[in-house]
């Protein structure tokens, strides 16, 4: 079995604001963060997949397929954006580099079985760095 | 406990089955099907628990070399598919690099205290591959 990492970039604005605590206490919990204007972060993400090797290509995950889903499905939705008002999941979700990973989680695993359409590869970890001290990993 | 050196090496490969035809490498790997190079990092992680009279899990000098003579010397500065083995027969891709790397390395590094826990391959920043062996 083999692990495979594959690492991108997107940048993007977000606010930190939780609608059921009062202003002050989102003043108190997030900081910053909660700051009305919004702030924003380089994020680093990673995806790793895990497969056995294919004896005939000697890979475990056709990483051309896996720069197309990401491209596809989060790079192109998420870069640039302001994720409070440009991403429909982030209206409801507060935008957590937490909440983040499950966000793109779900949206591979929605593709998942069109771009990868055998029993594997399959998505092994969701690695956010926000910054380059605050590091946030989602498996399964 | 966990200890990990890293080396680096810098050599040249093409990906492709010498198996399949032109056509089809070119399917499979695409541009990787074209000779090219790249600096890869290597970190090798042993697991075992600190030996009580040296305080330490394995001495890191000595990994050091067996790492210089098993992987850096036949690899670096080589083209993989041409100088070696099994890489003229097998697709040097990333998967198969640490595969290699780890065939080379374990009957090193296995005693009863201490063993080969993981090979991490970095073909580039952005691309990297974990093997832990063969699990049951």
């Amino acid at each position: 079995m083999i692990r495979l990492t594959r690492r991108y970039r997107f940048s993007a604005a977000h606010r930190l604001h939780a609608p059921a605590l009062s202003e002050a206490d989102n003043g108190a919990l997030y900081g910053k963060c909660n700051n009305p204007f919004g702030h924003g972060h380089d994020y680093v993400l990673e995806v790793s997949v895990r497969g056995p090797l294919d004896p005939a290509t000697g890979r475990a995950a056709d990483v051309g397929a896996l720069d197309s889903l990401v491209r596809r499905e989060v790079l192109e939705p998420l870069d640039h954006q302001d994720l409070n008002s440009g991403v429909p999941a982030f209206a409801a979700a507060i935008p957590t580099a937490e909440n983040i990973a499950i966000e793109i989680r779900a949206r591979l695993a929605r593709q998942w079985p069109r771009a990868f359409p055998g029993e594997w590869p399959r998505l092994d970890r969701i690695r956010i760095y926000e910054t380059k001290r605050n590091r946030f990993d989602l498996y399964g | 406990m966990l200890i990990t050196r890293r080396i680096e090496f810098s050599a040249s490969h093409a990906c492709r089955n010498p198996r399949l035809g032109e056509d089809e490498n070119r399917a499979i790997y695409g541009l990787s099907a074209n000779p090219h190079g790249h600096n890869y990092v290597l970190e090798v992680t042993l697991e075992g628990e600190p030996d009580p009279i040296s305080g330490m899990v394995f001495d890191l000098k000595r990994l050091k070399d067996i790492l210089t003579r098993e992987i850096l010397e036949p690899m670096d500065h080589r083209f993989l598919n041409r100088e070696v083995a099994p890489f003229d027969t097998l697709a040097p891709t990333a998967e198969n690099v640490a595969v290699e790397v780890w065939r080379r390395l374990e009957p090193h590094l296995n005693f009863n205290a201490v063993r080969l826990h993981r090979v991490r391959l970095y073909e580039t920043e952005d691309l990297y591959v974990d093997y832990l062996g063969e699990t049951p």
